[in-house]
């Protein structure tokens, strides 16, 4: 069984006053998440990622298409009871405390009042709320409602977690704790599903990622697949080099770009076919020196801008 | 049903945090301000006016706390994205709207509870300064019943405008019914004063399917110590427990299909 199944998943919004017509935000997503696997889901700004995590909160509906959240359908109250949900920009009640806001969920969850007392407490300790957590929450800063949000998914020590950009709004220092308490999760058994644009949080956390762009799949697999960590190029820095001798270099064909990086060095991109020692070996005799030679592989990044820019763009709209 | 009573009991907390209680001292303020003139000008032959002045008061106290805070019960929580994480809990829209409306009822009924308390305290004061004025009057007690009903069926309106349109739209809507469910009678006679006999069915129509507020208003009564019979009493309750799950029923339907885009 899955811990998330979508079957071709849709969601058409219906835009223009006068005359609506059907604006695609999602087409046919078909995905499947497994039990204990950290899943990021990238894309673009409104490529359809918010959009598909609320029609796993049953937030919205499907115009066609179907989901499922360990097997059961996302309309299902009693899964809901197996799963944790961040939204995105999440905002709670003001006039609660941070401490407040866990403990009412955790008795929408039917836990006794010592219970959640001593499930606030801990979830708050865990993200890092310390004694501000007897402020109301209209006094939180945006990171802290951030980590609020992600404490308060966590209550009912979901199976399914599902968080729509978890590291938005974040320190680096919360990016970090946070990119922990995720790997803990997962540590424990938990399934994560997360949204996100920051690609070094995927490459860091996730076993697979899915891409979507213009509200379709473009690409989903194993990170080691998708980006093949080949090394496609070397990265040769050098000191005491002229611009003449740079050319000339760039002339034969070793040096595919050259980048000024001040102080007289140069960073010379090598292609694949050039041996980086027969390069070396030719700057060197024409004075520089070796400052760094670093292998250049595909990065996530790279991959993701490629994908994101062969997807379809037409999504009903003229 | 536990779920529903933890919604309402948040609704109380906001509510009492959002400084609603405050109103009561305005309320308690009126009424000793009053009863104190009154003392003062018309040497006890009428606490009627007192009567009537408190229960006006205890009805249009209500009434705001109704429209206020009911037209925002669900908007806000939307507008606020704080549904968002709410409804991926365990909880069924169905629930969440039952438990906003309990929430707005419990809040009323402590409000009115503690305003009556007011209202008969300083009747009890007043029955002190005028013996024999039959100020301490318990048959008050069923105009606050009936106000009671009415303001649960005003905030079942409030909150069902209030799960499709925006605050101010669904306060203009709930004061339009109240004012119009004033005047229901008039539409009941309109096929005296009209010709056309559309114009006649259709005020028909509308007198049914409007609600009938002015059979909740039994102030005049009350105070006269005119009787009502009981039978009056059962079925103005009934007409207003239907109508409010009708609204209720249809506050779910609508809240239910509805997406949090
Ligand atoms: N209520 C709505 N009405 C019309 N279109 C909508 C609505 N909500 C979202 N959309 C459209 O659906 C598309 C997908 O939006 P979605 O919020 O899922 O994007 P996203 O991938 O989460 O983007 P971001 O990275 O910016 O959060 C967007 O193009 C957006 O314009
Ligand atoms: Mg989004």
């Amino acid at each position: 069984m899955d811990a998330i199944r979508t079957e071709g998943l849709t969601k058409h919004y219906r835009v223009g006053f006068w005359r609506p017509r059907p604006y695609v935000a999602l087409e046919g997503l078909t995905l499947e998440v497994r039990q204990g696997e950290v899943f990021g889901f990238l894309g673009p700004n409104g490529a359809g990622k918010t959009t598909t995590l609320k029609l796993l909160m049953q937030l919205i509906y499907p115009t066609s298409g179907h989901a499922e959240i360990l097997g059961r359908p996302v309309g299902d109250a009693a899964v809901r009871r197996r799963v944790g949900y961040l939204p995105e920009n999440p905002s709670f009640y003001d006039y609660l405390t941070a401490e407040e806001l866990l403990e009412y969920v955790g008795a929408l969850f039917g836990y006794g009042p010592s219970a959640r007392r001593a499930r606030a407490a801990r979830l708050l300790d865990e993200v890092g709320i310390g004694a501000e957590r007897r402020l109301h929450l209209r006094k939180f800063s945006k990171g802290m409602l951030q980590r609020v949000g992600i404490a308060q998914a966590l209550v009912n020590d979901p199976e399914v977690i599902v968080f729509d950009e978890p590291m938005s709004g974040l320190d680096p220092l919360g990016r970090r704790e946070i990119r922990e308490l995720v790997l803990r999760l997962r540590d424990r058994g938990c399934t994560v599903f997360f949204s996100s644009h920051v690609l070094a949080d995927a490459e860091a956390l996730c076993s697979r990622v899915a891409i979507v762009a213009g509200g379709r799949l473009a690409a989903v697999g194993q990170l080691a697949d998708l980006v093949a960590f080949q090394v496609r190029g070397w990265e040769l820095v050098v000191a005491g080099l002229g611009p003449e001798a740079v050319e000339r270099a760039k002339g034969a064909g070793l040096v595919m770009r050259a980048t000024a990086v001040g102080d007289g060095r140069y960073a010379l991109e090598l292609p694949l076919s050039v041996a980086p020692e027969r390069a070396l070996a030719e700057l060197t005799t024409g004075g520089a020196r070796l400052v760094s030679l670093n292998p250049l592989r595909e990065t996530l990044e790279d991959f993701f801008v490629r994908q994101v820019g062969a997807a379809p763009r037409d999504r009903g709209l003229d | 049903m536990r779920v529903i009573g933890h919604v309402a009991v948040n609704v109380f907390k906001e509510s009492v945090r959002d400084r609603v209680l405050y109103n009561l001292v305005a309320f308690a303020a009126l009424l000793i301000g009053a009863s104190y003139l009154i003392g003062q000008l018309t040497a006890g032959q009428d606490v009627k006016i007192i009567k009537d002045l408190g229960l006006a008061a205890i009805a249009t106290f209500g009434l705001l706390i109704a429209v206020f805070i009911g037209i925002g019960l669900v908007w806000n929580e939307v507008e606020r994205r704080s549904i968002y994480s709410l409804l991926s809990k365990p909880i069924r829209r169905y629930e969440f709207i039952l438990g906003k409306y309990a929430g707005l009822a419990l809040t009323l009924l402590v409000n009115v509870a503690i305003m009556t308390a007011a209202f008969y305290a300083v009747l009890a004061y007043l029955a002190t300064q005028f013996p024999g004025s039959g100020a301490v009057d318990p048959g008050l007690l069923r105009a606050v019943a009936l106000i009671v009903l009415e303001l649960l069926l005003v905030t079942a309106i409030a909150l069902f405008f209030s799960t499709f349109s925006s605050p101010f739209l669904s306060a203009a809507l709930t004061f339009g019914l109240w004012v119009i469910g004033h005047f229901n009678a008039d539409l009941r006679n309109f096929e005296a004063v009209v010709q056309s006999p559309a114009a006649a069915r259709l005020a028909r129509g509308l007198y049914y399917v409007l609600p009938n507020f002015a059979a909740f208003d039994i102030k005049t009564q009350a105070v006269q110590a005119l009787p009502v019979p009981g039978s009056y009493l059962v079925a103005t309750a009934l007409y207003g427990v239907v109508y409010i799950a009708l609204l209720l029923a249809g506050a779910v339907m609508v809240f239910a299909r509805r997406d949090f885009k």
